[in-house]
């Protein structure tokens, strides 16, 4: 390999590619709040959140050596990291000697490219997917429609999404935003051979959907699936599916044909160690002890299943992750989706906010890191600050992914690149610290500053100051997302008032002074009233 | 637009996208962390692992309790048989199925008392004929207590992937032998063969994408029926003849029965 390095000019790790669907259009406040005018959508969520937050709870208190399984977890991302290297050629001759192709892609074009291709030589003109992040962060339905071939979602909630022709949506929870009266009528819609006396019952709704995906895993021949992997072992080639509805283990078994796009992260060193991960990732997930459905597979085998295997393992941005030594951890993910539900932010904002196939607390500190953050106008640089830093997820990722220390780091990053961009500007946080610094500097200003903004703020309506003008120099930003309450009596008029009165009574009681003076003073005030 | 929008990944002219993909990241593993370099000899495995003596110690019995009652969390229906009590257990498993399609190394004694028309898989039958079957019979290679799970094998017990797949109802048989307690001994039993095609069963397939309602064999086997068969309760000494005539008289069809039900008779008679 060093001949192959000497003879290329230095190559550096690349950001994912602009077409990923790792950027929103609009900023993580700016999306939010539309998100959070949501009323059913907000109310799905705390639902679904914290339904799901108390399944996982009880699941893991069940295991006694939980704590140690993180830990267990933990150190083998570590050491896959650390020889990421080594792991990818393993993991290649594994799947090679089991008659399984490999195949790299740097980007998500190429990735798309390959796919193409594959499926195309096989004159595929339907595809069946399993949903995956990787094969939706690269956009392949996308992709794969421009080649005018249709990719069919093989998940309940991804094909709700897909027959709504609704955005692109995270990957937990896609249709949450979709009531059962809704989805009866998107399949109504779009399903022609449906009976039209069907009920808004989720049963019947499942059972529909069941039918029409049936036909499709029954009746392809030369047929074609796309899936993703959960993990892919290095020593063995294997690649585990975790899922729920079964539709993976059709699509894993019944096609002429499987293709899965992996990212280079989800390997796992060696079989043995998935005594770790299969305890750790459904327990996380969903809440079950194991998912009804977990697949193993290993190239291709003989009578049983594909006749092809093709596995694309993908770059697009990984490559920049792992080039921050701080931040790095963020592809340790497993993506159980925990740290999601318990995040206080996530569960009000629901995933559409972060605009990434990766939402919640490792998707603010996975996707900046594999697109970049470029300056105040990029999406992605308000990630970081997606959060209030309180350390829920770092309490239930399975891997031990330090979320809130990254995002701090992830924060200090955004600001030393203004910092660099603006030259000497340092942006309104400095200025309202220099300002604040000036102010508490001088006794007599500070006294002004202080007693004049309860009686200046009175002339605002309301108990609390709502969204400010932002030409008000040191207020901006500030009152966007939070009311700030108005300030009542400073504490040195306060105080100032308080020894008054107490200089009033004081004669009555004579010249002892100390606390105890202090709450008898208060207590017979009171009694005073009631005796006039 | 911004200056983001346009910045495509560079991409080395001459070189092939394996060796840039390692290239890059060795370029940024270069960068060193904080902490050294893990090894896999550093990763603590101080979690209950197979030899762990939970798992060792664990009485069968106990063992087999904990995975009726897991399965039964997972809605699966759990018959509980001996070696004498299986063919007729199996057959009220099996229920109304009319036709069943069955892997092809299933012990004959298992068989004996199916009403419904068996088809043994010769591994030509294409998806669609697979669903004609209103029922698959299969064995089983490792049932993991504490987790509720089965894990088959594709090989002549646990069949190809496809017919355990498609019918609508799966009855799976389950011998003493192969529940474990924890997900580690299970592994380490998968790992003697680690490349074969494995499925993990823990009850039918669900899913709550719908207003976050559970509905149950969303694909695949709607309903999940095992048969565990189980040592005899202790040697009792009872006269055995009167009761025998309904599971003794049926002798054990030509084909030489695998060891397992076999032994087990052996143990108890």
């Amino acid at each position: 390999m060093s001949t192959v390095h000497l003879g290329f000019p230095a190559v550096r790790p690349q950001h994912a590619s602009p077409s990923s669907r790792l950027r929103g259009e609009r900023g993580f406040p700016e999306a939010a709040r539309e998100e959070l005018g949501d009323g059913t959508l907000r109310e799905n969520l705390r639902r679904a959140t914290s339904s799901i937050q108390s399944k996982r709870a009880s699941a893991v208190r069940e295991v006694r050596d939980w704590q140690k399984l993180r830990n267990a977890g933990s150190a083998l991302k570590w050491q896959v990291t650390d020889h990421l290297p080594e792991l990818l050629e393993q993991l290649e001759a594994s799947v090679a000697a089991a008659g399984g192709v490999v195949h790299w892609a740097r980007d998500a074009e190429e990735a798309g490219e390959i796919v193409t291709r594959l499926a195309l030589e096989r004159g595929a003109q339907e595809v069946l997917k399993v949903t995956s992040s990787a094969t939706q962060e690269i956009g392949l339905d996308e992709v794969l429609g421009h080649a005018g071939i249709r990719a069919i979602e093989s998940d309940l909630a991804e094909l709700i999404v897909q027959l709504a022709r609704d955005a692109p949506s995270p990957l937990l929870l896609p249709a949450i935003h979709r009531n059962r009266s809704e989805i009866r009528e998107i399949f109504l819609a779009t399903m022609p051979d449906l009976d039209p006396s069907i009920t808004d019952e989720p049963a019947e709704l499942a059972a529909a959907a069941r039918r029409l995906l049936r036909e499709k895993f029954l009746d392809m021949p030369g047929s074609v699936a796309i899936s993703g992997a959960d993990f892919a072992v290095a020593d063995t080639g294997t690649m585990v599916v975790v899922e729920s509805e079964g539709n993976g283990r059709m699509c894993l078994t019944l096609p002429r044909t499987l293709i899965s796009v992996v990212g280079i992260e989800a390997i796992v060193p060696s079989f043995q160690d998935l005594e770790v991960f299969l305890q750790l990732l459904p327990r996380s997930s969903t809440g079950e002890r194991m998912s009804p459905c977990t697949t193993l597979f290993t190239g291709v085998h003989e009578g049983d299943g594909p006749e092809e295997f093709h596995l694309v393992l993908l770059d697009n941005g990984r490559s920049a992750v792992l080039e921050d030594p701080e931040g790095r951890s963020a592809l340790h993910c497993i993506q159980c989706s925990a740290c999601l539900n318990v995040c206080p932010v996530y569960q009000r904002t629901g995933g559409q906010a972060y605009g990434s196939t990766y939402p919640g607390p490792i998707g603010a500190i996975l996707s900046p890191q594999m697109t970049g953050m470029h300056g105040s106008d990029d999406p992605n640089s308000t990630l970081p600050y997606a959060s209030s830093l309180c350390g829920a997820c770092y309490d239930v990722c399975p891997v031990k992914i330090n979320i809130p220390e990254v995002l701090v780091h992830l924060r200090a990053k955004d600001v030393d690149r203004r910092r660099e961009t603006r030259g000497d500007f340092h942006g309104t946080w400095d200025v309202a610290l220099q300002g604040a610094s000036k102010l508490m500097a001088s006794p007599r200003a500070y006294d002004l500053a202080v007693r004049s903004a309860g009686p200046l703020s009175s002339v605002l309506p309301g108990k609390n100051i709502g969204k400010l003008p932002g030409v008000l120099p040191l207020m901006t930003g500030w009152t966007d997302h939070r009311d700030l309450p108005k300030p009542g009596a400073s504490f040195r008029t306060w105080w100032d008032q308080h020894e008054k009165d107490r200089a009033a009574q004081e004669p009555a009681h004579g010249p002892e002074g100390g606390s105890a003076a202090a709450t008898t003073d208060d207590d017979p005030g009171s009694t005073d009233e009631e005796r006039s | 637009m911004s200056e983001w929008t346009d910045a495509r990944p560079a991409r080395t002219p001459g070189m092939t996208a394996k060796e840039e993909i390692l290239a890059r990241v060795r370029a940024a593993l270069a960068v060193p962390r904080r902490d050294e370099v893990t090894e896999a000899a550093d990763v603590p495995r101080a979690y209950q692992r197979a030899d762990d003596k939970q798992e060792v110690r664990t009485a069968p019995e106990k063992m087999r309790r904990v995975l009726v009652r897991r399965l039964e969390d997972c809605t699966a229906t759990v018959h509980r048989a001996t070696a004498a009590t299986a063919p007729a257990m199996i057959s009220a498993a099996l229920g109304e199925a009319r036709s069943a399609v069955v892997p092809s190394g299933l012990p004959a004694s298992w068989l004996t008392q199916v009403d419904a028309s068996l088809v043994v898989d010769d591994g030509t039958a294409a998806a669609h004929e697979l669903d004609e079957f209103d029922a698959v019979l299969t064995g089983c290679h490792t049932a993991i207590a504490l987790t509720g799970t089965l894990v088959l094998r594709s090989d002549d017990l646990g069949g190809r992937r496809a017919i355990s797949h498609v019918p609508d109802c799966h009855v799976i048989v389950v011998e003493a032998d192969q529940v474990v307690l924890g997900v580690p001994k299970a592994i380490e039993r998968m790992a003697t063969d680690p490349c074969a095609a494995w499925t993990m069963i823990s009850g039918p397939s669900a899913t709550s994408d719908i207003e976050l309602e559970r509905v149950e064999g969303m694909h695949g086997p709607r309903r999940l029926e095992v048969v565990l068969i189980e040592p005899e309760p202790d040697p009792t000494p009872e006269p055995e003849t009167a009761s025998a005539p309904k599971a003794a008289p049926e002798p054990v069809p030509d084909p030489a029965p695998p060891a397992a039900p076999a032994t087990t008779q052996e143990k108890t008679s």
